[in-house]
């Protein structure tokens, strides 16, 4: 029988896996922090208040870097505006939710929660208490990254300058972005964001993050209409050839949701 | 940075991110999102995280580096390569992390 005790349960255990990978990524941030001289307690909060794996990396990396708050915040935004997309996605099967359950799943919407839950929710069966599956799978995804970057932040100054551990930053945005380089547009944006990093790198206060993110997109949406466009036209002209399908609106399968990335 | 600048940036960013990922949950409640607005956000991730990885690999202090002897470089793409044919997370900061400290000794 399914109670709210045993979705609970399942969600937790639904999320184990994934937090044999999000352990390291909390130990690297809490280094990150204590190296970028933010004070232990302002480090351990950011994972609490944010609770965003990337962004807070990438937050710890321009505070060591000097950059203004309005720009940090501006990059911290971008870098969490594809929580939007899960957020959407999400959306229809908490609409019967009160105020309070929404605002709570909401605070734990990541990468890894999302995944697990969508999977749930798409199953066929009982919708009426899934939502303490999210929970489950949402709070020990919480309770995992909490105490891992608590734990690299105590570590921090221990660990030599010489082990290169901030290298592991690139190392798993590479293997979170790498998998999704699936169509000519995707690879596109990637592309032309990276190299108008390198070339925007003289920009006062990092701002080449943020302008290479948006070269890099009109990029990519401007090659994807152009490709709409060619097949539809195609298929007007002889009616065999096939509009693309519109992918899942995350751009991830669910398989790869569960190997991404902490926090 | 002060104190209260760092926090406030700390709140700020939390706030911003809460406020992203209830925004379809509250405001729409449907499922569809309008297709532009879907087509612009499916890049949002690669196009910021491809913009945070390559000046991580190519530039050494500031200075654009495409020798051999960037192990930075060597070490991404061969990350790159596992990322691409594995799609596995963890074997490919292993494999990136293992290659860089191997080209820091042995290539220097």
């Amino acid at each position: 029988m399914i109670t709210r005790h045993s979705e609970f349960l399942k969600g937790i255990k639904a999320e184990l896996p994934i937090l044999m990978g999000v352990v390291p990524f909390g130990l690297i941030y809490g280094v990150a922090a204590r190296s970028a001289a933010i004070p232990p307690l302002a480090g351990q909060s950011m994972s609490f208040i944010v609770f965003a794996g990337s962004a807070q990396f990438v937050t710890a990396q321009l505070i060591g870097a000097g950059v203004p708050a309005g720009i940090i915040i501006l990059t911290g935004f971008i870098v969490n505006l594809r929580h939007a997309l899960y957020s959407a996605s999400l959306a229809p099967y908490l609409k019967r939710l009160n105020t309070r359950w929404r605002m709570l799943l909401a605070y734990l919407l990541t990468d890894e929660a999302y995944a697990v839950a969508i999977t749930h929710y798409q199953q066929p069966g009982d919708m009426s208490r899934k939502h303490w599956y999210f929970l489950g799978a949402g709070l020990a995804l919480w309770s995992t990254w909490q105490a891992s970057t608590a734990v690299g932040i105590v570590l921090g100054t221990q660990v030599p300058a010489s082990w290169s551990l901030d290298f592991a930053l690139p190392l798993t945005f590479i293997a979170l972005v790498v998998p999704n380089l699936k169509d000519r547009a995707g690879t596109a944006a990637a592309a032309t964001a990276g190299i108008v990093a390198l070339l925007a790198t003289s920009l006062p206060y990092k701002l080449g993050l943020i302008v290479a993110t948006f070269v890099g997109i009109s990029i990519g949406i401007f090659l994807e209409s152009r490709y709409n466009k060619r097949a539809r036209i195609h298929k007007e002209e002889d009616g065999t050839g096939q509009i693309q399908p519109v992918a899942d609106p995350t751009g991830y399968t669910t398989k790869e949701h569960v190997e991404k990335e902490g926090g | 940075m002060t104190p209260l600048a760092l926090w406030l940036t700390l709140i700020c960013i939390g706030l911003l991110t809460f406020a992203i990922r209830l925004s379809f949950i509250t405001l729409f409640g449907r499922r569809e999102i309008p297709p532009f607005l879907q087509s612009t956000l499916r890049f949002v991730p690669v196009a910021v995280l491809s913009a945070i990885i390559f000046p991580a690999l190519f530039l050494y202090g500031n200075k654009f580096d495409l020798s051999v002897s960037n192990a930075r470089l060597i070490a991404g793409v061969l990350a790159a390569i596992v990322a691409w044919r594995t799609k596995n997370v963890l074997l490919t900061i292993v494999v990136g992390m293992v290659g860089l400290w191997l080209l820091q000794v042995f290539v220097k």
